[in-house]
């Protein structure tokens, strides 16, 4: 048994590229972190800032055209970079999960949604008989808030909340240790999306899983996770403990996302918002990506990437970061 | 342009008489309903329905913004369509009353939306815009955006080719594609999702409409544009007097957008207030499980869960009782035994449709 305090997933100075018509497109640029077993993590950033490519990335499921530079990826200490396809085969669902974006093309049209599971389960010798299998399908249902009488159902006859909970339930089926969950509820009513998180959480709990929540929904991330990445051109901008990078965001671009949501309570601010577009990753600017879009841009923000420091339990990487009192204050 | 003089521009069924158009309501919608068959066939007579609208009233000001929220299946949308005629409405009324519209004596009369065909459907659609969700698939990908911004001033026969070059150019500026010059030559895959639904802004109100339906303008959009085309329509309406009717699932979306705020529940409007007022006093038990699901960025609150059951009831041919009776946790007997509850001010501006309340 490895040592409980020892990270389940430890990424290491990843860099990832596509080759492109246009050139190679650097999508994630030495990220590195840390995740401990049973905890939660989230990785927030707009569209294109390489959040699902890490994911892919940990999956091992990245299109040919990438291209994989520099870093390691360790699970329990193992690297699974360098591991055949075959043996890469095993881990996935076993030890690693993922719940895709889009619940309704991950299912089947013409088989059953109970059969589909079970046959993952049986894929992976986690249940010999198909009685059991069964019967782990049926739990995995009443986990996640469905009918085991469902099991019988085809996709169509379910609704988009039912579909992600099924496929949820199929991330689960061979009791993971890590579920990386890329944007799971975006597309459905707050009512439900409230729903699924709580059973999310409690499932995390009582298996003692891991979990990496991918989102662009900020207040999601804040309620759902333990620690926090907020990335940006291919970086990891900001990290640390979810209530504090949130209490007192130190990189601007932190306080920019944030301050481009708006909120239900509260006193009701004016929507600030972004300046600009999200940067063109085959030709990033000079110095610190964010500069042209930062309101606290200077000199040395346009000609030198910054260094990473820490604030409290956090760390940014930012030439001017935030006041950290007055964040608290606002 | 059109002549304003000779074309007969109102309805016949219009009501005579009124001559102020202050404090009369622009679009003024009474007991509103739509049903789509659901079986049935060209022999056979459709037995069953989907309620997607069902007796809906509300009226919304000159230049006032309502927002239609709720989840999906509770007849936003339809509300959206039948309103700028895109679907026919089963029952009821939707009377518009335009302060621009050409100076005949009968000009302030309200226009009766079932009576609007043909030449008038034209005179509707220079007044009335819609914008729609997805900005991928609402543009011709063949065509430079100075044609798609353009059409509604050609269809309009509005101006020569230099009057809808300026004009196009002028609203370009205005809805922050600058320099405006640049973007007229270019096809719609040039730009981001966000610059597209500017385009899209643009083409509604290149005619300066006096209404717009906007169905979930922002949800298709990245979190960086969203807040700036947010408030960039913001800002038009104040500019140029338009009123919004903004269907969305988000009610933080639509607490910067609107004045005032109706709740929809399978296509019965459940509760209607000022917008402050519905956040911070709902009194619908569906309204504030709805408020109580949306997650917060607030790191010190806890949530808790919203007190409501099972998952949304199917729209086909309800019970009459009331319509949220199956997931509501205040429900009683008389709600099982009395039809769906009417609207009720409970306190002014505040409606709601709740016994229990």
């Amino acid at each position: 048994m490895t040592d409980r305090h020892d990270p389940l997933l430890k990424v290491d100075g990843l860099s990832l590229s596509y080759q492109t018509r246009l050139g190679e497109v650097q999508a994630v640029r030495n990220v590195s972190f840390e995740l401990a077993r049973g905890s939660a993590l989230g990785l927030v950033g707009e569209s294109g800032c390489g959040k699902t490519s890490i994911a892919n990335c940990l999956m091992r499921l990245l299109p040919d055209n990438a291209r994989l530079s520099a870093g390691r990826v360790l699970l329990d200490g193992q690297d699974i970079l360098p591991l055949a396809e075959e043996d890469m085969r095993l881990l996935r669902w076993r030890r690693i999960s993922m719940v895709f974006q889009a619940a309704m093309n991950v299912l089947d049209p013409v088989y059953r949604v109970g059969r589909q599971i079970i046959e993952a389960i049986e894929t992976h010798g986690v249940e010999s008989t198909d009685t059991a299998a069964r019967e782990r399908v049926a739990r995995l249902f009443r986990m996640v808030g469905l009918d085991p009488q469902l099991m019988e159902r085809y996709p169509h006859e379910f609704s988009g909340g039912m579909r992600q909970r099924a496929v949820i339930a199929m991330a689960l089926s061979c009791d993971p240790d890590l579920m990386i969950a890329d944007e799971p509820i975006t597309a459905l009513d707050v009512i439900v999306q409230d729903r699924i998180l709580r059973e999310l959480k409690a499932i995390q709990q009582q298996l003692d899983m891991s979990i990496i929540y991918i989102s662009h929904d900020i207040a999601v991330v804040a309620e759902v996770t333990d620690v926090v990445g907020v990335m940006y051109a291919g970086r990891l901008v900001e990290m640390g403990d979810t209530s504090d990078v949130f209490r007192a965001p130190a990189h601007p671009y932190t306080a920019a996302l944030m301050s481009s949501f708006p909120s239900v309570s509260g006193e009701r601010r004016p929507l600030t918002g972004l300046p600009g577009e999200p940067p063109n990753l085959s030709d990033l600017p000079q110095g610190c990506p964010f500069h042209p879009r930062c309101a606290y841009a200077t000199d040395v923000c346009r000609t030198q990437y910054p260094p990473q420091a820490r604030y409290g339990s956090h760390w940014a990487v930012c030439w001017h970061p935030l006041d950290a009192t007055m964040a608290v204050q606002s | 342009m059109e002549s304003a003089s000779n074309t007969p521009e109102t309805p016949d069924t219009r009501a005579a008489g009124s001559n102020a158009s202050d404090g009369e309501p622009l679009v003024a919608v009474h007991g509103l309903t739509k049903l789509f068959p659901v079986d049935g066939g060209p022999f056979r007579k459709p037995s069953s329905f989907i309620h997607a609208v069902d007796d809906v009233s509300f009226q919304l000001g000159h230049g006032e913004s309502l927002g239609l929220v709720g989840e999906s299946g509770c007849g936003k949308t339809t509300v959206g369509k039948l309103l700028v005629k895109l679907f026919e409405p089963s029952g009821g009324e939707i009377l518009f009353r335009f302060t621009d519209a050409p100076a005949v004596s009968s000009a302030e009369a309200p226009w009766d939306a079932a009576a609007i065909r043909g030449r008038l459907l034209r005179s509707f659609r220079r007044r009335v815009q819609m914008i729609f969700q997805d900005p991928y698939e609402s543009m011709n990908p063949r065509r430079t955006i100075y044609d798609i911004i353009s059409e509604p001033l050609s269809v309009q026969g509005m101006g020569d080719v230099q009057y809808r070059v300026d004009r196009v150019l002028e609203i370009l500026t205005l809805v922050g594609l600058t320099p405006a010059g640049a973007f007229l030559f270019r096809h719609p895959h040039e730009l981001s999702g966000g610059q597209r639904q500017r385009v899209a802004i643009a083409r509604a109100l290149v005619i300066r409409p006096s209404f717009v339906v906007a169905d979930e303008p922002t949800s298709m959009l990245d979190v960086s544009s969203r807040a700036g085309v947010m408030s960039l329509m913001q800002n038009l309406a104040t500019e140029m007097g338009v009123a919004y009717l903004y269907v969305t699932h988000d009610l933080a979306v639509a607490r910067y957008m609107c004045n005032r705020i109706a709740v929809m529940y399978l296509g019965k409007v459940v509760e209607l207030a000022e917008t402050e007022e519905l956040l911070r006093n709902p009194l619908h038990p569906y309204t504030k499980a709805l408020l109580s699901a949306v997650p917060v960025v607030d790191p010190g609150r806890r949530r808790l869960a919203p007190d409501i059951r099972g998952d949304l009831a199917t729209p086909i041919d309800p019970p009459s009782r009331c319509r949220f009776y199956e997931r509501c946790p205040a429900a009683t007997e008389h709600c099982l035994n009395h039809p769906h509850p009417p609207m009720e001010e409970k306190s002014p501006g505040h409606f709601v449709a709740c016994y229990e309340v």
